[in-house]
């Protein structure tokens, strides 16, 4: 028998960036299910136990699964369910109605949304329900024509969970709720949701029909933990076609997360946030810049990657105000010091700026009241001052009051980087009282 | 400077033209395509674009998607009064208008999210299609529910499809309360100076030169820089203002090397434009005229603000002084400026130093009508019997804007007013009657 030697697959270099690039956007930009959820083992054995028992033995259950935005709730379920679907009597069986609090604004259009998914408008036909509990029950009750005696168990999966209990009378999470206790149908009910304080919002009879079981996901992660969660997410599979490629890669990986620039950039990630979603988005930014020129992740795009995300918006916006405008913000920023931050109007910051023209300014031109107005009004347009809410149709614009919105060490901020800023008006913003 | 844009994914004769096109934005557009991708790959779900007006982010996106030939749907959120309206844009650009005939009257989310997942299951995306909504801070007005819908698009109509948000307000002012998918954020820095000279001068005439008319951009620029530096206002203002600067150089008076007269003639004309165009006062095609017409008869063309100064009845016009008096005249000064025996009133030293309490800043007070009518008697020169007809001179300047009324129409007690009118207005009336008002203002004695 000769020996046949495995030939290892070699791709052009391009063809291997691309495929790099196809794999982490579809992890990182598609919420790709990751083959095992890390740190969550506990949650997902509660979570899957719980299902199972309704899809094969037929319990019925209703669970809230809880945690802040992008700790993984919607990962973990559908990882579950994955699982769940692989046995063969679970997938002829178990049926699945996917709501979401944000689409779904009306109990009506839940329930319309109830019926399509479970394929069931021809059934329903014209027919006018006198109730929304007379309608579900129906609908639970097409289920089990043709279909032996017993009703196909149903899962019942509710994203935004929050907004749901916001509907009129809470209907349709009383009836749902109401279904999974009696014993008409199994029906399990999955909430996911990411108000800590879910259980306030439910009236009281809803709150009871509630089987009051809670999987929180509060994201425990440790900073070594997050650097191998990233080292996990950037690294490539064993399944990759070219696997000298993949090993420079990944060994390439190792080396960047312990860089001590790198490990700082992350630091100030996490304490920051320490969700997932924050770390694919910053993650994302580096994979993006991958290309065949530059064929590895470096510290550099870390670095600049962080620096993106951590930049302050108002400061890029103050840059790129001109001159005039500049200086009505210092005109403001003095009477909020003089008069310890109460509202303002045109005439005030006029006047303060027609007192610097006077006395400081030398490279300032002494311009008009409507330019100075047309100014005005185009910082009240970026939303740098806004209108005390109060009667502004009654009053005349050069006397409505107004707040500024801005924070004083931006401002002085901001006063550093702008480009060509005169020395006087910099002196001014400087001095303690205009 | 064409090769600065390159991506295996897309053409490089189309990346050359999209490079041509732009100007100055090379480094926001690399970074658009590194974000975008290979077409056939996945993007992140949402994309926020900041930046000023003006700089250039419609023009890019717009550019960037035509060239590359991408399918996209382009909406402005000004046009989208109701969210039907937006459903039936997005459907009509990424599936045609079979799509959007299938969303029912007033359609919910729910009904736009499970058509296009049809219509998504029955032409699955190629490409990574693109949905651009331009001013974007008009979705915090409409639906609560919609901004955090088209932020995570792509997860709940399982499509390769990728939102971008274009808008001058900043991220933080966007956020729901309990928090959302959040976007990738890119800002689009202003334009430096050197820049916007670069753009305008692109504009220039054929038949000059383009050193004559990037002198022309700077003058202009050192006008109007200080005030405004946004590109459409300042296009705007060069193409206006460009005849006037050639006028001395067609009259054969001055060579175009001449910088400095030419400067001379064109500056104080600038500074005229920046009273009226820039502030709409008089329309674009007024001005050209004015620019026709000899020196002397550019008096004679109105701005807008012009027409708010009414001709009004003699009694009307000490109708306003007196409500312009008890508006911004304290009551207690009325003793001291309208009574023929008087005392002194003292000013206190707390009062002086306060300037805040100077009614000019904080605005017109509300005032009686007996208080009105009071000083009106002794405003007027000559003996005035209380008529019906002083009492409909009051309520037409209501009409006019010129008086506000304060509180409830049916109320038991006198009616109050406010005036509305700037000092200069009032300063203008008060000479026509030879009434010196000054003399009676609190605030100036």
């Amino acid at each position: 028998m000769s020996k046949r030697k495995v030939k290892e697959a070699h791709l052009p270099i391009g063809e291997c960036i691309s495929q790099v690039q196809r794999l982490l956007r579809e992890r990182l930009c598609h919420q790709q299910l990751p083959e095992q959820p890390e740190g969550v083992e506990a949650q997902h054995k509660h979570l899957q136990e719980l299902l199972r028992r309704t899809a094969v033995h037929g319990e019925s259950n209703s669970v809230l699964i809880v945690g802040p935005r992008g700790a993984g709730k919607t990962m973990l379920l559908k990882c579950v369910l994955r699982e769940l679907l692989e046995e063969t009597e679970v997938q002829k069986n178990l049926l699945q109605v996917h709501l979401n609090g944000l689409l779904q604004t009306d109990d009506r259009i839940a329930l319309k949304e109830i019926t399509q998914q479970l394929h069931l408008e021809n059934v329903v036909g014209d027919k006018v329900f006198g109730s929304f509990a007379e309608n579900l029950a129906f609908l639970l009750e097409a289920l089990k024509k043709g279909h032996r005696s017993s009703s196909r168990p149903v899962l019942f999966i509710l994203d935004e969970f929050d907004l749901f209990a916001h509907h009129k009378n809470q209907t349709l999470l009383y009836n749902l709720l109401d279904v999974s206790q009696s014993a008409q149908a199994p029906v399990a009910v999955v909430g996911l949701t990411c108000r800590l304080d879910v259980l306030e919002l439910l009236e009281k009879r809803v709150k009871s029909r509630f089987s009051h079981r809670q999987i929180h996901l509060l994201s425990s992660l440790t900073f070594r933990q997050y650097l191998d969660q990233v080292r996990a997410q950037i690294s490539l599979p064993d399944g990759f076609p070219d696997s000298k490629f993949s090993q420079d890669w990944n060994a390439g990986i190792k080396t960047l997360c312990e860089d001590k620039l790198v490990e700082e950039v992350l630091q100030r990630h996490f304490n920051s946030s320490k969700d997932f979603r924050s770390m694919q988005m910053l993650l994302m930014l580096c994979v993006s810049r991958v290309s065949v020129a530059k064929p590895a992740i470096k510290p550099a795009d870390l670095l600049e990657a962080g620096r993106l995300c951590f930049t302050d918006a108002i400061a890029n916006m103050l840059h790129g105000l001109s001159i005039l405008e500049l200086c009505l913000i210092i005109a403001m920023k003095h009477l909020d010091d003089i008069y310890e931050g109460e509202p303002f109007n045109f005439q005030m910051v006029h006047n303060e700026f027609k007192k610097f023209l006077q006395r400081k300014s030398y490279s300032m031109y002494n311009f008009e009241q409507p330019v100075i107005m047309k100014a005005f009004e185009h910082l009240q347009q970026l939303e740098m001052i806004r209108p005390v809410d109060g009667s502004a149709a009654k009053l005349q614009r050069e006397y409505q009051l107004m707040r500024l919105m801005l924070d004083h060490s931006q401002i002085m901020e901001a006063l550093q980087k702008y480009p060509q800023c005169p020395t006087d008006v910099k002196q001014w913003a400087m001095s303690a009282f205009g | 400077m064409a090769t600065l844009l390159q991506h295996p994914g897309y053409e490089e004769e189309k990346l050359q033209k999209v490079a041509e096109k732009l100007l100055c934005r090379e480094i926001q557009a690399g970074m658009l395509l590194l974000l975008m991708g290979n077409p056939q790959q996945y993007s992140y779900p949402s994309v926020f674009i900041y930046g000023h007006r003006s700089s250039g982010k419609s023009h890019l996106m717009h550019i960037l998607l035509q060239e590359l030939e991408l399918p996209h749907a382009t909406i402005s959120c000004v046009e989208c009064v109701s969210v039907a309206l937006l459903f039936e844009q997005v459907l009509l650009s990424l599936f045609g208008c079979d799509a959007a005939s299938l969303l029912p009257r007033s359609p919910s989310l729910s009904d736009f999210v499970r058509i296009y997942r049809q219509q998504c299951a029955q032409s699955p995306a190629k490409q990574t299609r693109y949905i651009v909504m331009e001013k974007a801070e008009l979705l915090r007005d409409m639906d609560a529910n919609l901004l955090p819908v088209f932020l995570r698009l792509q997860e709940l109509v399982e499509d390769n499809v990728t939102v971008i948000l274009l808008s001058e307000i900043v991220w933080d002012k966007f956020r729901p309360n309990t928090g959302c998918f959040e976007p990738l954020l890119l800002h689009f820095p202003d334009y430096s100076k050197g820049e916007l000279q670069q753009i305008l001068s692109k504009d220039c005439h054929p038949s000059y030169s383009a050193e004559f008319y990037s002198s022309y951009i700077k003058i202009l620029l050192g006008v109007f820089y200080s005030v405004c530096r946004d590109l459409r206002e300042l296009r705007h203002l060069a193409a206006l203002n460009f005849s006037k600067f050639c006028e001395p150089l067609e009259e054969g008076k001055v060579k175009e090397s001449d910088t400095h007269k030419l400067w001379r003639n064109i500056e104080p004309h600038l500074k005229k434009a920046m009273q009226t165009v820039y502030l709409r006062e008089v329309s674009s095609i007024q001005w050209e005229e004015m620019q026709q017409m000899e020196e002397k008869e550019t008096g004679a063309v109105r701005g807008l603000s012009a027409h708010t100064h009414v001709e009004l009845p003699y009694y009307s016009k000490f109708l306003l002084i007196a409500a312009y008096l008890a508006s911004y005249n304290p009551a207690r000064t009325d003793k001291r400026f309208f009574l023929k025996h008087h005392g002194k009133i003292r000013k206190t030293n707390f009062l002086k130093k306060h300037e805040k309490t100077s009614n000019h800043l904080l605005g017109p007070k509300p005032f009686p009508l007996d208080r009105l009518l009071a000083i009106f008697y002794s405003v007027v020169d000559s003996r005035v019997a209380p008529t019906a007809s002083i009492f409909s001179q009051i309520s037409s300047l209501v009409t006019l804007h010129l008086l506000t009324q304060v509180g409830h129409d049916d109320q038991l007690d006198v009616p109050k007013f406010k005036c509305a009118i700037s000092m200069d207005f009032i300063c203008a009336i008060s000479r026509t009657v030879n009434f010196d008002i000054v003399r009676y203002l609190y605030d100036f004695l």
